[in-house]
């Protein structure tokens, strides 16, 4: 059973400078679960991401979340509507204490201290290093704040940029299981990941972009099951990834 | 995810480079008792050293505001010294209104009088700074060669301003009775006013520290210089932030034009950009952005110049500047740079 649409992307285009990136992305992302988004370096999936939350806007098109149009919005306004981003290179302020990125991460509130054990518990660096400074801590642990920090107050939807790029294969399982857990909480999530065997595992939905345009969009289930598909959309089968 | 094996660990900081983070609050104590090994006499040592601290809290006062809008939103301000010019003429009209108070011997009057003209003087400029980024500053985010021209544009348009409002000529300004004369400790006479100066100075640097590292704005403040994307990714209306900043960095160089105003006792209209170099030392000085570094910058700024002007008067014509270039051969980017994420 195909749950409802939370995000709707219908032919966006975005033009960063001179550059056409986006050239009129149509992507659904159902309501729970994790949606993958997959496709080669410079396919477009980061602009993606940053195009649904504000940061860079698109020249043509529509956005709906949640039927309504936020093509138009500014970011903290897309923010506010329950839109969480972690992007690419993290977006810690390394001059900051773990705790006061936290702090400004519940921009609702104070901290929410049930919610804020269980995140000690799904990520125990936060809780170790509460006091130190973001800057000093190790890439998995910056990953593990940036995810945490985008968790901290229930959102409806959270956009990842490439949550295990560079990490150890213990960090990888350890943000997996993160995942996992996270997406039980009935949070919806949209994952750019190059780690294929990672994003098989846990995505439900998949698309592949390629060329700023979505090439393929079906159950991840299909996609994980089919290598030849696999080659013909990215050119790399599973077992390469493996 | 409690059954992964991931042992939390962090990088421990080495000692050698944790002293070498820490060594400009040392460039202070070493440059004063640098000044009384050379100077030989402690009374004169002690009148020079309080002179060059409340010129340094002075320009401190006019130059964190700078820091601090450049820090966070990145916009080289060189119309910053037209708000000073403002804050002092405002200032000085003030104190013209309550003359009955400034000359009264009661110490209360006069530093009501004082603070009336400050409190005046920085709600002026703060509405100042408010037109000036709607107006000037916002149609050329993220252009510096256009943020030098438009906002040395809305320099001279401020001075003529003044010409229009208060006339060409320079305009001289009294102390109120109380703070006039000096203490005479030993054979050292130390001015009053220097040392409201520093009080003032002090009290500024204080409370902006505690605003930067205790408050949620200050969090957001420290949060927009490092990536303001991500500030306003996480739901904060960055815009909005930097208008208070840019409102506040203001109203700060208008309290800082009131109190040079009264230091010299002259103010023109040119007056703030005049002060603009030594300001913009301090901030180069100090790292662009940092509020610490600027208070260490315009402290070694302040005694240096008292210094070298009472041991070798023609140094202290390029003391300043020599100790930017000492400071920048040292550290590059000044005493403490700003992390920026882009």
């Amino acid at each position: 059973m195909m749950a409802e649409a939370l995000l709707t992307l219908s032919g966006v285009h975005t033009h960063i400078g001179p550059y056409h990136i986006l050239q009129g992305v149509d992507l659904v992302v159902p309501e729970g679960g994790v949606t993958v988004l997959l496709g080669r370096n410079g396919a477009g999936k980061t602009t993606t991401l940053r195009t649904i939350m504000g940061l860079w806007n698109a020249s043509k098109g529509d956005i709906r979340f949640d039927d309504h149009l936020i093509t138009r919005l500014a970011t903290p306004e897309i923010s506010r509507r329950g839109i969480a981003l972690v992007p690419e290179d993290m977006g810690i302020f390394t001059d900051l204490t773990v705790a006061e990125n936290m702090i400004l991460a519940a921009a609702s509130g104070p901290l929410d201290a049930k919610r804020l054990e269980w995140i000690k518990e799904l990520f125990p660096p936060i809780g170790t290093f509460w006091n130190s400074s973001a800057g000093t801590l190790s890439g998995g642990q910056k990953q593990m704040l940036s995810v945490a920090r985008a968790i901290i107050e229930p959102r409806r939807l959270i956009l990842i940029d490439e949550p295990t790029k560079g990490l150890a294969p213990a960090i990888i399982k350890a943000m997996t299981d993160a995942l996992r857990e996270l997406k039980e909480t009935d949070t919806t999530i949209l994952l750019v990941e190059q780690n294929f065997a990672m994003a098989s595992g846990i995505g439900d939905t998949v698309a592949v972009m390629d060329d700023g345009r979505i090439i393929h969009s079906g159950s991840m289930k299909e996609l994980a099951g089919d290598a030849a598909l696999q080659e013909k959309l990215m050119g790399l089968s599973l077992e390469a990834h493996q | 995810m409690s059954n992964t094996a991931v042992k939390p660990r962090i990088e421990k900081i080495p000692l050698k480079e944790k002293l070498f983070q820490k060594l400009p609050v040392f460039l202070v104590p070493v440059l004063a008792l640098t000044g009384l090994a050379a100077i030989g006499n402690p009374s004169s040592w002690l009148t020079l050293t309080v002179a060059g601290l409340a010129m340094g809290m002075m320009i401190f006062i006019m130059a964190s505001g700078l820091t601090v809008v450049f820090g966070l939103m990145d916009v080289i301000n060189f119309g910053h010294g037209a708000f000073v010019a403002v804050g002092a003429f405002v200032g000085f009209t003030v104190l013209a209104w309550l003359a009955g108070w400034t000359a009264s011997p009661s110490v209360m009057l006069n530093l009501a009088a004082v603070l009336i003209a400050i409190l005046a003087a920085m709600l002026i400029t703060g509405l100042l700074g408010l037109a000036f980024e709607r107006v000037i500053v916002m149609p050329v985010y993220g252009e510096h060669l256009k943020q030098i021209l438009v906002t040395m544009g809305g320099l001279i348009v401020a001075q003529q301003m003044i010409y229009v409002v208060w006339g060409p000529d320079e305009l001289h300004i009294s102390r109120p009775q109380a703070l006039q004369g000096s203490f005479v400790i030993g054979e050292a006479a130390i001015e009053k006013y220097r040392l409201v100066a520093v009080a003032i100075g002090l009290a500024l640097f204080l409370a902006m520290r505690h605003i930067l590292k205790k408050t949620k704005i200050g969090l957001l403040v420290r949060a927009g210089v490092e990536n303001g994307e991500m500030v306003e990714a996480l739901g904060y209306r960055i815009r909005r932030l930097f208008l208070i900043v840019f409102m506040t960095g203001s109203a700060l160089a208008g309290l800082g034009g009131v109190m040079w105003g009264l230091y010299q006792e002259t103010i023109t209209a040119h007056m703030g950009s005049e002060i603009m170099v030594l300001v913009f030392i301090v901030v180069i000085i100090g790292g662009l952005g940092s509020v610490e570094g600027c208070f260490i910058g315009a402290m070694l700024v302040g005694l240096l110049a008292n210094y070298t002007a009472f041991l070798a008067p023609k140094v202290a014509l390029i003391s300043t500047i020599a100790l930017m270039v000492v400071i920048l051969m040292w550290r590059p980017q000044g005493l403490y740079p700003v992390v920026k994420a882009k």
